[in-house]
């Protein structure tokens, strides 16, 4: 006698949001349901066109039918099921396949690259003292601006697009024109040391982005005024360099530090708010789970493109909607990696403790990032691997192997069905969410690869590494 | 000859003529006049001699005159150092981790290769005819199984000498040293330094277990004094020297320290 005979053909069910909330009364679904017919339900349900969603049965996926995802073992039929659907991006981003052009130019290695927040700019700093714009339509240099005295080791695009920053190892900090390519003010000069990250205070905070915070390795970190060229504030408390900083979206300043703590300041006045604590060693990057929306700012990268309004209020508005869209309880996630190989999460916002402490991996972690949707934690370290993480709890989700030394720098696409990481093996390698699997594989540079950048729109890829030319990446 | 310094003690007791000063100056400005009517005057070798001797003066005048004006120059160009590196390595030093590792192999490739790699690579060798004197013995000097060593020696310090019946090689007193004079190649320093023993006599192998020093012989000194200090924080004491001279010829025994 087979034994789904014994089983019910249908089961009580009822949909929830990634957030918990319940969507219409339960109903009754039969096992055999797929996922193109659960679609259609939510669709409905939700009142909504053509959405694309992810169905979840207490934690397993469903992938082809409910049947399969259900533990028919332990299903007890009286039971309702919760089915939890997570909305994806509306829009897809096609995996990069090939190099479209490999653009040499820079002297030295090539440190950092970075899309504009329109996706429309790329510019690039290197170790020949150089910042160097590239025209994205023809694929060739557009700008060269000399002026540091060292090797550009960070930049940062100000959220409106208009500005670049530029740090060197000399401590020194610059603005550039995109459109001329021409210095904007003064060298803002101060910090002692070289300076690690830069970045810019938010367009929801203030639309004129006239404000740019500093971490530097003599321990300071800096607010500067980009306009009259001075600091305004300096954040002194940490007793070694400081690795990383972010400005949230709610007015803290995040910044991590080889003193084996972050600490979390106001960004008016300069107040420190809380020491988080937990790492045992140096912390070496930061990610915010609004990261992505506080990048592009006022511009949706797909749904933005036909009408440009220039005047800033709507913009503001547009990017306060979309950053409460992202963060949805009202509160930013921070995720720290560190020298001690593990992970923490953090709600800076509330607690002095961790939400949750990510161990897995063998070495130390370089970089981690949320994805676009806020839902997975990407995480890249020197053993050779990059981890996904489930960002509200901090499960682990997965390994992702394939490289074959340290993996540097991971990038997310915009619909966060892709994550890019590049690796001192001299590869990039495009990775599916979906399998969970290595979905391309692009060889091409000669030697390591330091920084890679995807466009916020997700047509472009572009990464540069010790062989000194730029590449960039298309489907 | 001139006994003592009999003018400077003039000078401090008289003092010097009232003119000194004018005579000095007007000798020095006629100088340049001088030289010129003697350029003008030399003719064949003479000449030739005066030129090239005039020329590399004005050489090394001009040099130093260049010299002096660099000095005055203000110079504030940093050259940027090639290699660079994003942040997040910056603090992590993988370059020079390659380059520990690199020199780590090359130390241990000398160390292989050191036994050969020595300042004097080439040796003549010793004949035994050289090396050792037939002895005769006997009542009626029949006998000729004893050797005398006509080289330098080593002799350790508590070696007694074995009775004459049994002596087959004898080493004498006069030509027995205890210390070399050893130069330091880095150092360009010499030491007067204890032996401590022979390494290596690159003609024969009993010549080393006898002691023989001749030159290209490794000998191990005492570098105690040096106060030289390996990489674990210990003194080193004993170390490599090859000799560089013919002992037996100068009565000293100079060695170069094998680093």
């Amino acid at each position: 006698m087979d034994i789904s005979n014994d089983l019910p053909s249908c089961v009580q069910a009822r949909f929830k949001s990634d957030t918990g909330e319940e969507t219409g009364s339960p109903l009754d679904l039969p096992l055999t349901i797929n996922k193109d017919q659960l679609t259609l339900i939510c669709n409905a349900l939700l009142k909504e066109e053509d959405k694309q969603f992810l169905f979840f049965v207490k934690d397993t996926e469903i992938t082809s039918t409910l049947h399969e995802a259900l533990d028919l073992t332990k299903l007890n039929s009286e039971e309702v099921v919760d089915i939890i659907y997570q909305q994806q991006a509306v829009f897809k981003v096609r995996p990069v396949t090939r190099c479209t052009s490999s653009i040499p130019g820079h002297a030295e290695a090539v440190i950092s690259t970075c899309f504009s927040p329109s996706g429309n700019n790329l510019a690039s700093g290197s170790g020949d003292t150089t910042v160097r714009f590239w025209d994205l339509n023809t694929q060739t240099p557009l700008h060269v601006c000399k002026g540091h005295t060292n090797w550009v080791l960070c930049i940062s695009w100000s959220p409106d697009g208009s500005k670049l920053a530029s740090a060197c190892k000399q401590g020194r900090i610059m603005l550039w024109d995109p459109i001329t390519g021409n210095q904007i003010g003064k060298t803002m000069m101060g910090h002692k040391q070289w300076v690690t990250a830069l970045t810019w205070e938010p367009y929801i905070r203030n639309p004129e982005c006239r404000k740019l915070a500093s971490s530097s390795k003599d321990g300071d970190v800096r607010i500067w005024d980009t306009v009259t060229g001075h600091t305004v504030l300096s954040l002194t408390g940490h007793s070694k360099a400081v690795t990383c900083v972010k400005w949230g979206g709610t007015g803290l300043i995040y910044t991590s530090s080889q003193d084996r703590t972050i600490k979390v300041w106001r960004a008016d006045d300069g107040i420190l708010c809380r020491t988080l604590e937990g790492h045992a060693h140096w912390v070496n990057t930061l990610a915010l789970s609004t990261d992505y929306v506080l990048r592009t700012g006022p511009f949706h990268p797909i749904l933005d493109r036909l009408d440009s309004t220039n005047d800033r209020t709507i913009l503001q508005q547009r990017a306060l909607q979309r950053y409460e869209e992202t963060c949805h309880k009202g509160e930013e996630r921070l995720v720290s990696g560190s020298d001690d190989f593990t992970l923490f999460l953090w709600l800076p916002e509330k607690e002095k403790r961790p939400l949750a402490r990510m161990t897995g991996h063998q070495q130390l972690i370089n970089d981690v990032k949320f994805s676009p949707d806020t839902r997975i934690i990407a995480s890249a370290s020197f053993d050779k691997s990059v981890k996904l993480w489930e960002s509200t709890t901090g499960k682990f989700i997965t390994t992702l192997r394939g490289h074959v030394q340290a993996v540097y720098m991971v990038a997310w696409s915009a619909d966060s069905r892709l994550l890019l990481s590049s690796s001192a093996d001299s590869t990039l390698k495009v990775w599916n969410l979906k399998t969970k699997k290595l979905e391309l594989d692009l060889p091409g540079h000669a030697d390591e690869v330091y920084a890679v950048d995807w466009s916020p729109d997700g047509s472009y890829v572009a990464s540069g590494g010790k062989d000194k030319v730029l590449k960039l990446w298309q489907h | 000859m001139p006994q003592n310094e009999y003018i400077e003690r003039h000078q401090k007791l008289y003092g010097r003529r009232l003119d000194y000063e004018e005579r000095k100056r007007k000798r020095e400005a006629r100088e340049p006049h001088k030289r010129a009517e003697k350029a003008r005057k030399l003719r064949g070798i003479k000449a030739k001699i005066f030129n090239k001797e005039r020329r590399n003066e004005k050489i090394q005048m001009k040099k130093k005159i260049k010299a002096h004006e660099e000095k005055n120059v203000k110079q504030n160009t940093e050259k940027v150092a090639e290699g660079a590196v994003p942040v997040y390595l910056l603090d992590r030093d993988i370059q020079s981790r390659a380059k520990v590792l690199s020199n780590m192999i090359k130390q241990k490739r000398k160390e292989k290769a050191g036994k050969w790699d020595v300042p004097i690579p080439k040796v003549r060798a010793q004949a035994d005819a050289e090396v050792f004197k037939v002895l005769k013995s006997g009542k009626t000097k029949r006998k000729a199984w004893k050797r005398m060593v006509t080289k330098v020696t080593f002799v350790g310090e508590n070696f007694t000498r074995k009775p004459p019946k049994f002596e087959r090689f004898i080493r004498p007193m006069a030509l027995r040293f205890k210390k070399a004079h050893v130069t330091h190649p880095e150092l360009k320093a010499t030491f007067c330094l204890p032996i401590i023993g022979v390494k290596k006599n690159p003609s024969s192998q009993m010549y080393t277990s006898l002691g023989v020093i001749t030159k290209g012989t490794v000998i191990e000194v005492n570098i105690s004094e040096l106060g030289l200090v390996t990489q674990a924080g210990k003194v080193v004491w004993g170390k490599y020297a090859q000799v560089s001279n013919n002992p037996e010829n100068d009565g000293v025994i100079n060695a170069i320290l094998l680093v």
